[in-house]
């Protein structure tokens, strides 16, 4: 079945432009084509028209990458749920729709052009401390730390995340408490974790502040997320984040060491 | 020039670990005198920035992505091999070994093979000490799974994204070396140029995709782990962005192209559902575990599956190989496949595909079962047909997904160009002409966090003192003039048609002509069509916007630009390979079943191209292959 | 070595200036310097309220006792006594009070800067609109009914405790049954409607903050998670029903006029000991309630 839609979208032609809503037709949109697929089609008719096409960020077009995302119709991902831009398809929608897409907006997320802004905040959270220091070779034989099933699967689920920005473009705060909670519950839950457990979520929890909003528990990003991360993670991260103000300070070193280097 | 392979001498489980006694090193105080680039961020160049962050010297890296964590290896869904035997079940560094060279038709070095081999098990104990969460049994111990008609129970996993949690296990790692300081990361940058000084690799010219800025890199060695060239075919599993740029202008710099035609058809991949189709996807082929293959033995049949009688179903796999059946090799089961579509059987309303069918698994499991094993699968199934594979069987076609063939490297992953290193898909040495499921992810972390290591240490050793040629250089300033020349050039063609409609049809010419199946005839076509259809793109490209800042047109248009002459260069490769290997298909050289018929007396080379300049044929240089260790044996999975 | 380096625009430039190098702060300084700090201070201080306002409406809950107008008062002056001689003449209230003044205030700044915090999180709203997935209605108005109540405290305190004359010209100080009988009389029926809407918010407040104290606090377990809605919800509903009834007892006369003398304020806490009225009215359909 083909669709006839009313597409408005969000131009802006720099990180210094105010940027400003157009409208545009697209017409006989087969309703078997992903977002991506219907906003491709859109753009060669664009250039045809001698109009810039619009910028939008895309890699895998699996749902993995985490390039992808815009709001459609005031929702980040579109309206179905634990599923991508690049996943949405078209038959979720109606013939004669009108169909609004937005960037993410968020101050740590500055648009750089069109639907395409710059999650770099993103690579600092990971970089204050989203890892385990294990430098190559040192490590021993792979089944000489048991790691019970429910705790590696717990693991997974946290560590299941696409750093995509979808948590922090629908909360109503800019909070990025999702993102950093799913890599520190993933790292926190893992025996590899532990020595750098407090030392991580301090680290962490200190770079995103600087960047993004507060929780205030309005589960927006649960309900968002392509890949259903549960707020039970940000729990989790605060409860270690919490315990490690608790913990004697000279233990906490590495943190402190980190929170200077950067 | 006369290939070497550097291929240390002696036993071959003793080569690795004496060549490594035998290399020069660099003192820990003198690795930050060091400049190294790396370009690409997925498995082989995250791992390798990250180690040579470690070791301490100054890396610069670079992706087109806008975060290093975004590299395509983060797609892969399967697994990574590793010849741990923890199953007990008979596995050896020697078998995964030998199963590697047969895999890829006896067309890979043995040399380099036994070392991914040996190599494996290291990788599962680093990307552990990591946080990588692998699948684990109820005891906690890590557990394993059978893959790809392995024998043994080789391949570690985490759900159906083992990709993903390496690729972060990579990308965190090397976060912290960017924290740290070690490394630089250049992301949204785009690299355009290699620079060649003296014969050695000077550095690169790149675009902030941002701020379009072409700037100049140099350092005392390249690293390129830039991934597969798939996206020549338009349609593929690859990412939108996946392209062939980096390695491609290396090769115009000089670096020798190997084994372009060894091309890797997936057999599990969604078939196509209209024009505007974008992209492929790849279901996993963990799912041929529990689906049975099958077609209607009627023509053109355009019944609903469930309304096809079982006595008029042809398990084609089953039939025609009753050893293996549905767990034949890529190669193998991608040919029957096309085989079955292309004498009419296809199913679907395209009758483009055949069926992948889960009746019988989910009778004799459970419907629990299937979805704990796949469920991810079969939701992401649903989200892209619109149908319910629980109950409908999937429809599947072979596409395009990994390219065994890449820029040659010899035994210390170097290129004939002194300085400049391949690591991963990108260089073309251990899958020979067929690349077995669960190994690539091996090979890119083998390459990234041990082999590359160790042996860019043994070169820069030779360079310790030297200082890297100046970016004011006019090597540098040639380059990046003949880049910001060729993007003028895109933004004024000012034609009628986009990259991707251009792009498109190349694809399309790829896939008939040089795809699962080729012959001399459809090849000399092809080469004619490409070189037409390129001729036509400089004419008639139209690339709106400007140069400096984002304009993903303007990208698209210089990968494409060289997705051509690659195009022509895979011909002309799959021309000059008069037998059938791995994932090359001649149709003149096959057993009377239909079976890819080798020739190992005349064709058991690796064929690496040397760009001759625009228009003229590349010229063939060939690094015979020997085998020591291994019987070169036909392929059977009868 | 590069060639060339002009700074990227588009870059995201930190929210907070409270970044980082804190290291060498007082423990607490650095504590309710995070968010997630401010967000334990907020729970916890939310506790505090929270079991105030729950002992606040059993103790009211005496209106309906058959003497209520004595146990009520009673109670009232016991917790000005509560405590003696150890503690001095409203010791304890004062305790209490000090308790409450600084959960308030606590409570009240970390939602403030916190607030503060996430609008410079997003400095440009959504042009095109929002569609909620999750954030329900209580959520999404926590600022807005956190206001209001806070400014009926103001007015509840005015009215009911320090009996500001403006207003409530009538309030006897020592005789709660008295002035919220009084109060809530039918002729000043907008201070029951005001009464009831803010109650209505708190509840919608605590519906929320009753829940989102768990997560703040990291009180997340498989075990109890589905019971933290519906504690937040029972409680919620809690106070909401017992304040809500007060005022509309008074209003429907179910609430007995009050017997005591106007005057006994002016009495002595020591010979306030001894009744000076009789409980009457003991026959009273709304004894039920």
């Amino acid at each position: 079945m083909n669709l006839n839609l009313t597409l408005k979208v969000w131009r802006q032609k720099g990180p210094a432009d105010g940027g400003h809503f157009e409208t545009y037709a697209a017409p006989n949109i087969n309703d078997d084509m992903s977002f991506l697929e219907m906003l491709d089609v859109v753009n060669e008719e664009l250039i045809a028209q001698g109009k810039e096409p619009i910028a939008f960020d895309h890699d895998c077009r699996e749902g993995i990458c985490g390039s992808c995302g815009f709001v459609i119709n005031g929702r980040p991902h579109g309206p179905m749920k634990a599923t991508t831009v690049c996943q949405l398809h078209m038959r979720n929608f109606h013939d004669g729709d009108a169909i609004t897409i937005e960037p993410w907006r968020a101050a740590a997320f500055p648009v750089i052009k069109d639907l395409v802004v710059d999650r770099s905040t993103f690579d600092r959270i990971i970089g204050a401390g989203g890892f385990i220091s294990a430098p190559t070779g040192a490590a021993s034989d792979a089944n000489l730390t048991l790691v019970p099933k429910a705790t590696a699967d717990l693991a997974f689920d946290a560590a299941a995340c696409i750093g995509c920005g979808a948590c922090v473009a629908g909360c109503p705060n800019g909070a990025a408490q999702l993102f950093t909670s799913a890599k520190v519950a993933h790292l926190n839950l893992l025996p590899q974790g532990q020595p750098e457990r407090w030392s991580r979520v301090t680290s962490m929890v200190n770079t995103m502040e600087a960047y993004f909003g507060s929780c205030t528990n309005f589960r927006e990003c649960e309900a968002v997320c392509p890949k259903e991360i549960s707020i039970d993670f940000i729990a989790k991260m605060n409860r270690d984040f919490l315990q490690a103000k608790f913990r004697d300070r000279r233990k906490l070193v590495n943190a402190e060491a980190g929170e200077d280097a950067g | 020039m006369e290939l070497d392979a550097h291929i240390p001498p002696g036993p071959i489980a003793d080569k690795w670990d004496n060549h490594r006694f035998e290399m020069k090193l660099v003192a820990p105080q003198n690795r930050r005198k060091f400049d190294i680039i790396v370009v690409g961020t997925g498995l082989a160049g995250g791992s390798a920035a990250a180690t040579l962050g470690e070791m301490g010297y100054n890396v610069k890296s670079f992706c087109f992505q806008d975060s290093p964590r975004r590299a395509h290896s983060i797609a892969a869904q399967g697994g990574i091999n590793a010849a741990k035997n923890y199953k007990n079940d008979g596995d050896s560094v020697h078998r995964l070994f030998y199963d590697t060279i047969k895999g890829g038709d006896y067309r890979s070095r043995e040399a380099n093979v036994y070392r991914l081999a040996q190599i494996s098990t290291q990788i599962i104990d680093q990307c552990v000490a990591q946080g990588v969460p692998f699948a684990r049994e109820y005891g906690g111990l890590l557990d394993n799974r059978s893959f790809g008609g392995a024998q043994v129970s080789r391949t570690f996993y985490a759900r159906g994204q083992t990709g993903q949690q390496l690729e972060l296990g990579a990308y965190q790692a090397l976060s912290r070396q960017i924290e740290l300081g070690t490394v630089e990361m250049h992301p949204r940058t785009e690299m355009l140029d290699l620079v060649v000084s003296n014969g050695r690799a000077a550095g690169i010219v790149v675009r902030d995709l941002v701020t379009g800025e072409i700037s100049s890199h140099s350092a005392h060695a390249v690293v390129l782990a830039t991934g597969g060239y798939t996206n020549a075919f338009f349609l593929s599993t690859g990412a939108k962005g996946c392209n062939v740029t980096a390695i491609w202008r290396a090769h115009k710099k000089g670096a020798y192209f190997a084994n372009p035609c060894y091309t890797q058809i997936h057999p599990t991949c969604i078939p196509v559902s209209g024009d505007y189709q974008s992209k492929l996807t790849l279901m996993s082929e963990s799912l041929r575990n529990d689906g049975r293959v099958w077609a209607s033995k009627t023509k053109g049949d355009r019944r609903k599956a469930n309304e096809v009688p079982e006595g008029e179903r042809d398990y084609f796999l089953e039939r025609r190989y009753p050893a293996f059946g549905n767990l034949v090799p890529r190669d193998v089961a991608s040919r029957a496949a096309k085989a079955v579509v292309d004498e009419g059987y296809g199913v679907g309303d395209l009758g483009n595909g055949v069926y992948l069918d889960f009746a019988d698994a989910i009778h004799r499991l459970g419907r629990t079962t299937i979805e704990q094993r796949y469920g991810n699968l079969f939701d992401m199934y649903a989200k892209i047909t619109g149908e319910d594979p629980y109950t409908v069987p999937m429809r599947i076609y072979p596409a395009p997904h990994y390219t065994m063939g890449g820029l040659w490297v010899d035994y210390n992953l170097m290129s004939n160009v002194p300085g400049l290193f391949v690591v991963g898909e990108a260089n073309f040495s251990d899958h020979g002409a067929n690349r077995l499921g669960a190994s690539a992810l091996m090979q890119g972390l083998a390459d990234g966090y041990f082999v590359l290591p160790a042996t860019i240490t043994g070169d820069l050793a030779g360079q310790l003192n030297t200082q890297p040629l100046p970016t004011t250089d006019p090597c540098f300033q040639q380059a990046e003039a003949a880049v910001k020349e060729q993007i003028n050039t895109f933004l004024t063609i000012n034609g009628s048609r986009t990259p991707d409609w251009f792009h498109r049809k190349l694809g399309r010419t790829l896939w008939e002509l040089c795809g699962m199946a080729r012959n001399a005839a459809g090849l000399q076509q092809a080469r004619k069509e490409i070189g037409a259809l390129r001729e036509e793109f400089w004419q008639d490209v139209r690339v709106l916007g400007e140069g400096e800042s984002l304009n993903q047109s303007l990208e698209k248009a210089g990968r494409v630009a060289d997705f051509f002459e690659l195009g022509e260069l895979i011909c002309q490769d799959a021309l000059a390979r008069e037998e059938s290997c791995g994932g090359h298909f001649r149709e003149e050289h096959q057993t009377p079943e239909g079976e890819a018929l080798r020739d190992d007396v005349n064709f058991a080379y690796v064929a690496a191209w040397e760009y001759a300049g625009k228009g003229e044929l590349a010229k063939l240089h060939k690094e015979d292959l020997e085998f020591e260790y291994v019987h070169l044996a036909q392929r059977s999975y009868k | 070595m590069v060639s060339g380096s002009s700074p990227r625009a588009g870059m995201a430039a930190p929210v907070t200036t409270a970044r980082r190098r804190h290291v060498s702060r007082a423990w607490i300084i650095e504590f309710y310097g995070s968010a997630i700090g401010k967000k334990a201070v907020m729970a916890i201080t939310g506790i505090v309220l929270l079991g105030f306002v729950l002992v606040h409406m059993i103790g009211n809950l005496k209106l309906y006792y058959p003497n209520a107008e004595r146990d009520l008062n009673e109670y009232s002056r016991w917790l000005r006594t509560v405590g003696e001689p150890a503690l001095p003449y409203k010791g304890f209230l004062w305790l209490v009070r000090g308790g409450l003044i600084i959960s308030f205030i606590l409570h009240i700044h970390a939602a403030t800067t916190l607030t503060l915090m996430n609008r410079r999180a997003r400095p440009v709203k959504y042009q095109g609109g929002r569609s909620y997935a999750a954030a329900d209605y209580a959520a999404r108005t926590m600022r807005w009914s956190g206001v209001i109540v806070g400014l009926f405290l103001i007015f509840h305190l005015m009215d009911l405790t320090w009996g500001w004359r403006v207003v409530h010209p009538d309030f006897v100080r020592g005789q709660p049954y008295r002035n919220i009988w009084h109060s809530f009389s039918p002729e000043r029926w907008p201070v029951s409607v005001v009464y009831i809407i803010a109650n209505l918010l708190l509840g919608l407040h605590i519906y929320h903050g009753a829940w989102s104290l768990f997560q703040s606090l990291g009180w997340a377990n498989p075990r109890f998670n589905s019971w933290r809605r519906g504690f937040a919800g029972a409680f919620a509903a809690a106070i909401v029903v017992g304040n809500v009834s007060f005022p509309i007892a008074v209003l429907s006369g179910l609430i007995d006029d009050p017997v005591q003398p106007k005057d006994t304020e002016a009495v002595a806490p020591a010979t306030f000991e001894a009744p000076v009225w009789t409980p009457a009215g003991t026959g009273s359909t709304s004894r039920g309630l």
